[in-house]
């Protein structure tokens, strides 16, 4: 039911972890549902994301997505951050099962909230 | 990489012994039960004999046994042909929320029909009280739908103590037996059952044949129509190999019973208590001692089972999960919350089912594993922190 890429991802995560004194950190989702994530991004002065990190709790596609958008935006300024949308990072995997686009598809709000955390510490 | 198949739960390998009579029955035995010449006699005995074979591992008598297509037909023939026949008693239900979705679904449809249903409640480790069973039973009462065990935690209900409670007030005893036929004994007189399926494919038989046994006496009408087999209560030509199969894998059950639950019982306290021993923060679902034999079920703290599953299978191990993602909908296992676990807990569950061709060096590759997959995952995940 999983591609090769998010098997692999998932097998591999890329960035997982924390980033201490963060510029930004951002958590979706609940444990409700399932599936919970947090993002920490490093930003530097010229508003370009330096680093980033995520910790996950969920399923596969939760893993895999979070892994997958670290890397998409990794060296990406903040604004082309903000256009990140969840389906182009399931496009990236090859697409996920259908089940998962709404549930576990989360990983570039997340990153989206870490952003907003970091331009309202900046008073932006 | 080692292979190791650990949801028995879910269907087990068919034995060789009953491939071996499923084939000849095939090659040598095709005619239809129901001709009248030389070859439909022919596999009319089969048929008789494999009947004579179920009834013996559960005591029942051979006219008790009707064949059907596996459990879920069982549960759907067993509780909604018993309360159409018995309509002028009543209609009200009682039953649980833990039962399988063959079980809960029917109920829901005969909700629809203007049955009504009132569901008892379950312990922490999912086992019904009696005495709330004695105070629900009505006038209007007709059936009581009790699992024999669980088919996620493995919890064996007190079947002896309902069983006996429903004779004494005069309504039909069903119990969903798919989990525990072949794994653990049954008398169905000495426990006062009135209605039980059973399923092929969970004892070492081939998928797609059951039985239901319905004690003589019972009042119940086909739900399906057609010819007058299985006595006019489960039309359509009989599945001659699998219930031949069916009758074998009944034999060798039965034969190899006591041998069977004292090994799969040893195995299951082995992985149990690896696994307490082993990782910390985890849970084991189900009654500790009232279980299925080869029922081992778990929560994992700060993770979610799905990633569970994937990271076993990738390690060469076959297990299932009880979290939302593995049942198909946004909710977890209704059978742990109805045990009062919560969402987050319910969505870290595992579920290893043991069986006949499980072997000890299977545990022991499960326990090296397992630990290193459970740290890995809540290294990962945001709710570990701290802890």
């Amino acid at each position: 039911m999983y591609t090769d890429k998010v098997l692999e991802h998932f097998q591999n995560p890329r960035n997982c972890g924390e980033i201490e004194n963060a510029s930004g950190v951002g958590t979706v989702g609940n444990a409700k549902c399932g599936d919970i994530m947090k993002v920490f991004l490093s930003i530097d002065s010229n508003d370009v994301i330096t680093d980033v990190k995520f910790k996950t709790f969920g399923c596969g596609a939760a893993i895999a997505t979070s892994s997958m958008m670290t890397e998409m935006v990794k060296g990406k300024t903040l604004k082309e951050a903000l256009a990140l949308t969840n389906s182009e990072v399931a496009e990236a995997l090859d697409g996920l099962p259908p089940a998962k686009m709404h549930c576990s598809n989360l990983a570039a709000d997340a990153l989206h909230e870490a952003i907003k955390s970091y331009l309202e510490k900046q008073g932006r | 990489m080692e292979k190791v198949y650990l949801d028995n739960a879910a269907t087990t390998r068919v034995d060789e012994r009953v491939i071996e009579v499923m084939v000849d029955c095939m090659r040598n035995n095709y005619g239809n039960p129901s001709s009248v010449h030389s070859f439909g006699r022919d596999a009319r005995r089969l048929v008789e004999n494999a009947r004579a074979q179920v009834a013996k591992l559960l005591n029942a008598e051979t006219s008790e046994i009707f064949f059907t297509g596996g459990g879920t037909e069982g549960d759907n023939l067993g509780i909604k042909g018993v309360m159409a026949a018995n309509e002028k008693k009543g209609r009200h239900i009682i039953s649980t929320p833990i039962e399988h979705h063959a079980v809960l679904h029917s109920l829901d449809y005969l909700l629809k029909t203007g049955c009504e249903i009132t569901m008892l409640p379950v312990d922490e480790y999912g086992m019904v009280n009696p005495e709330d069973l004695r105070s629900a039973i009505r006038t209007d009462t007709v059936l009581v739908s009790i699992m024999f065990a669980n088919n996620e935690v493995g919890t064996v209900q007190p079947v002896n103590e309902i069983g006996k409670i429903c004779r004494e007030r005069g309504v039909y005893f069903h119990t969903d037996a798919v989990q525990a036929v072949g794994n653990m004994p049954i008398d169905v007189k000495a426990l006062n059952i009135d209605l039980l399926p059973l399923s092929g494919h969970k004892f070492n038989a081939a998928k797609g044949i059951g039985a239901l046994y319905v004690r003589k006496g019972v009042r119940i009408l086909p739900v399906q129509h057609g010819g007058s087999h299985e006595r006019n209560l489960r039309a359509g030509t009989e599945n001659v190999p699998g219930i031949v199969g069916l009758g074998q894998a009944a034999v060798i059950a039965q034969a190899e019973m006591s041998e069977k639950v004292e090994r799969l019982t040893n195995l299951r306290d082995k992985l149990i208590s690896g696994i307490i021993d082993g990782i910390p923060n985890v849970k084991l679902n189900g009654h500790p001692i009232q279980r299925l034999p080869g029922n081992v079920n778990f929560s994992f703290r700060f993770i979610e089972g799905e990633s569970l599953l994937l990271n076993l299978d990738l390690k060469g191990i076959a297990a299932t999960s009880g979290s939302a993602c593995t049942s198909g909908t946004l909710d977890p296992s209704h059978v742990l919350l109805a045990m009062g676990m919560s969402h987050e807990v319910a969505h870290g569950s595992l579920r290893m089912t043991i069986g006949k061709y499980n072997v000890e060096r299977d545990i022991e590759y499960c326990l090296e594993v397992l630990p290193e997959i459970v740290l890995r995952l809540r290294r990962m995940s945001p709710l570990y922190e701290g802890i």
